[in-house]
């Protein structure tokens, strides 16, 4: 009888199937496109050495007498690069390709630091309470006083200034996602403490300290799971978030090299050329950044309603 | 006294919650000084009683009056501010939560709210099972099942359920969980925390039931807290009433609902309704509670009570054995005027 009864409840797969959360992604048309337009750029980034008709980090596949090819549909075009190329002769296809991927690994790193840093500070904070949550509210206080980009653009600016240029190219993309990680903590640990002030007066988190378990496993194995939807709303907006301040800072010369552009570090040569007329190695980019970043945060909305419907809609 | 060995032993417990918020927020202004003001809610003022193995002690009294107070503190979720709680002999009042680890599997704890008590996020069996491998580490995951399942059929829950979440349950069936969560590790002594008050009356009686039969079946011993006077009679061996943070009164059911000795217990016992109500009329009292955050002084009852005197407003009374085996704090059962 018991496995009849095991057998009858529906897996994980159907059980998603039929829920509110894919319902009321099929009748949101917004949803839907901002998910497909994300699902797009995250695979075409995933697959760009396969995808990308050539390879901007190989000079060899440079040439430049090919740079500053318009676009292949306007007149001045050449239909091998489809997408035109910049200055320095790469094929703006693959440039951007290669770029997204960047730019989305920064993002997700960086947000994986900071729900890191933050989930573990905020956890402490809301569990703990009294002195502790004092002083670690108090450091995000202060952290979130100083702007993501004025840390950003000091710490960077330093670095680059005491070991040089050429270190600093090796070392971009671990730099920016330290930075950006570290500066934008607070979110997550004032989220998660908010949900874990009010998880930790329901009895089951009596229940669990009546049994003996030790606050690690209470906090981590059960109040943790009971704050993870803010976490996943917050991710995605903090993801887009993310990738702007990467952009801004390659915009200002203190994010990836010119070597392994990222969105903003293309952006940013490209605006050089905008006034002679080349405008497709600055706008194209451009355009990508700007969909990328509105999807993340359309689809942010869209999972701050479907989590939370009490809270927001009104 | 019990003849019986006693399992658990409280004396003089106090509790009293600081309510006069942070640093800041204590200093006052006071005839040109500035003075740092302290408030705090006394919830239990010394409270004295013992639980004998095997029974059923029932703490009843309105609401506010202490009685959540004094089971969470017993099991450890608060500490004392005074007094002495121990277990067959040991202190366990002021024990490190490592030192008190061994106990945690012979003490264990019902809640009321069974919407509230279970984990939304982990299923049945994890809940059941993380007890037991928690506490047994050299289990197999065979003999965890096996025990969880057998607790599962032991309070009338399909071990098949096992996959489902807590709110796919009613609320009797959660409380079933609940119950088999303290199961799970094989207690000898349950304090249950009104674990009926959020239930159906229908339901309420099953549960009842369910907790008597597990007692008989596992050698269980209640600490039972309630403010159901006939939840009481049904139930319990011994009876404590609590008013404003102390025991007035301490007796065997029988004895207690035949005879009420202190005051405030027989005005407490005559607003039971019956269905043959021919009595003379209920005792009124009169005004209200006091606050806990300012006690009375003397016994706390001075104010409501009509056969209060002098010593009664100045001198606290203590619990005194009386012939029939009970315990009583008033002062004019002492003195016989009552």
């Amino acid at each position: 009888m018991n496995t009849q009864t095991l057998e009858q409840r529906p897996t994980a797969w159907e059980r998603f199937k039929a829920s509110h959360f894919l319902h009321s992604f099929r009748t949101d048309k917004v949803a839907i496109i901002s998910f497909s337009v994300f699902l797009f750029f995250a695979l075409a980034a995933l697959f760009a050495p396969l995808i990308a008709p050539y390879d901007p980090y190989d000079p060899a596949m440079i040439d430049i007498m090919d740079s500053e090819i318009a676009p292949a549909w306007s007149e001045e075009g050449d239909e091998r690069f489809a997408l035109g190329t910049d200055a320095q002769g790469r094929d703006m296809l693959s440039t951007i390709l290669y770029g997204t991927r960047v730019s989305l690994m920064i993002g997700i790193c960086a947000v994986l630091m900071q729900a890191f840093l933050g989930v573990v500070i905020g956890l402490a904070a809301g569990y703990f309470g009294g002195r502790v949550d004092s002083i670690l509210m108090r450091i995000a206080d202060v952290q979130l006083s100083f702007s993501t980009m004025m840390v950003a653009i000091v710490v960077l600016a330093l670095f680059q200034a005491a070991f040089g240029a050429e270190l600093y190219a090796k070392l971009a993309i671990f730099m920016l996602i330290m930075v950006i990680g570290i500066a934008e903590w607070p979110q997550y640990a004032r989220t998660v403490r908010a949900s874990v002030l009010a998880e930790k007066h329901k009895e089951y988190v009596d229940a669990a300290r009546v049994m003996g378990f030790k606050s690690r496993r209470i906090m981590w194995r059960h109040i943790l799971p009971n704050t993870l939807s803010p976490i996943l709303v917050i991710s995605t907006v903090q993801v887009a978030n993310a990738i702007i301040s990467e952009a801004s800072l390659s915009f200002l010369g203190l994010g990836m090299p010119v070597s392994e552009p990222s969105l903003g570090s293309l952006i940013s040569s490209g605006f050089a050329y905008i006034f002679s007329g080349s405008w497709w190695i600055t706008v194209i980019p451009g355009v990508v950044l700007v969909l990328l970043v509105l999807v993340m945060n359309l689809l942010g909305d869209w999972l701050r309603d479907v989590l939370n419907p009490k809270l927001y809609k009104g | 006294m019990s003849t019986q060995e006693s399992l658990l032993q409280v004396r003089d417990l106090r509790k009293r919650f600081n309510i006069s918020g942070d640093f800041l927020d204590q200093l006052q202004f006071k005839g040109g000084k500035i003075v740092r003001h302290q408030e705090h809610v006394h919830a239990i003022n010394g409270v004295n009683f013992d639980v004998s193995k095997g029974e059923a002690l029932c703490v009843v009294g309105e609401s506010g009056c202490g009685k959540s107070t004094v089971a969470r503190t017993v099991m450890g979720l608060l500490k004392p501010s005074a007094g002495s709680i121990s277990y067959k002999g040991e202190r366990i009042d002021h024990l490190s939560d490592t030192a008190l680890l061994p106990y945690r599997k012979k003490m264990q704890m019902i809640f009321q709210n069974p919407y509230a008590s279970l984990n939304p996020r982990m299923t049945i069996t994890q809940t059941l099972e993380e007890p037991v491998r928690f506490h047994n580490p050299s289990m197999s995951g065979a003999e965890v099942r096996e025990r969880v399942k057998e607790v599962m059929y032991s309070v009338g829950i399909d071990p098949g359920w096992g996959v489902r979440y807590p709110h796919e349950f009613s609320g009797g069936q959660r409380q079933r969980i609940s119950i088999a969560r303290a199961l799970t590790v094989e207690p000898e002594f349950i304090v249950a925390d009104e674990p009926i008050s959020a239930l159906d009356v229908s339901i309420q009686a099953q549960v009842l039931n369910l907790m008597m039969q597990t007692q008989e079946e596992r050698d269980l011993t209640y600490l039972f807290i309630t403010h159901d006077l006939s939840v009481v009679e049904h139930f319990g061996t011994r009876v404590a009433v609590m008013y404003l943070g102390t025991v007035c009164e301490l007796a065997a059911t029988k004895t207690l609902f035949a005879e009420p000795k202190h005051p405030y217990t027989q005005a407490l016992l005559s607003a039971i309704p019956r269905l043959e109500d021919n009595r003379p009329n209920h005792i009124k009292l009169q005004g209200e509670v006091p606050t806990p955050v300012n006690l009375p002084t003397g016994c706390v009852f001075h104010g409501r009570c009509p056969y209060a005197n002098d010593r009664c407003r100045q001198e606290i009374p203590a619990l005194i054995a009386q012939s029939d085996g009970s315990q009583v704090a008033c002062h004019g059962i002492e003195e016989g005027r009552l």
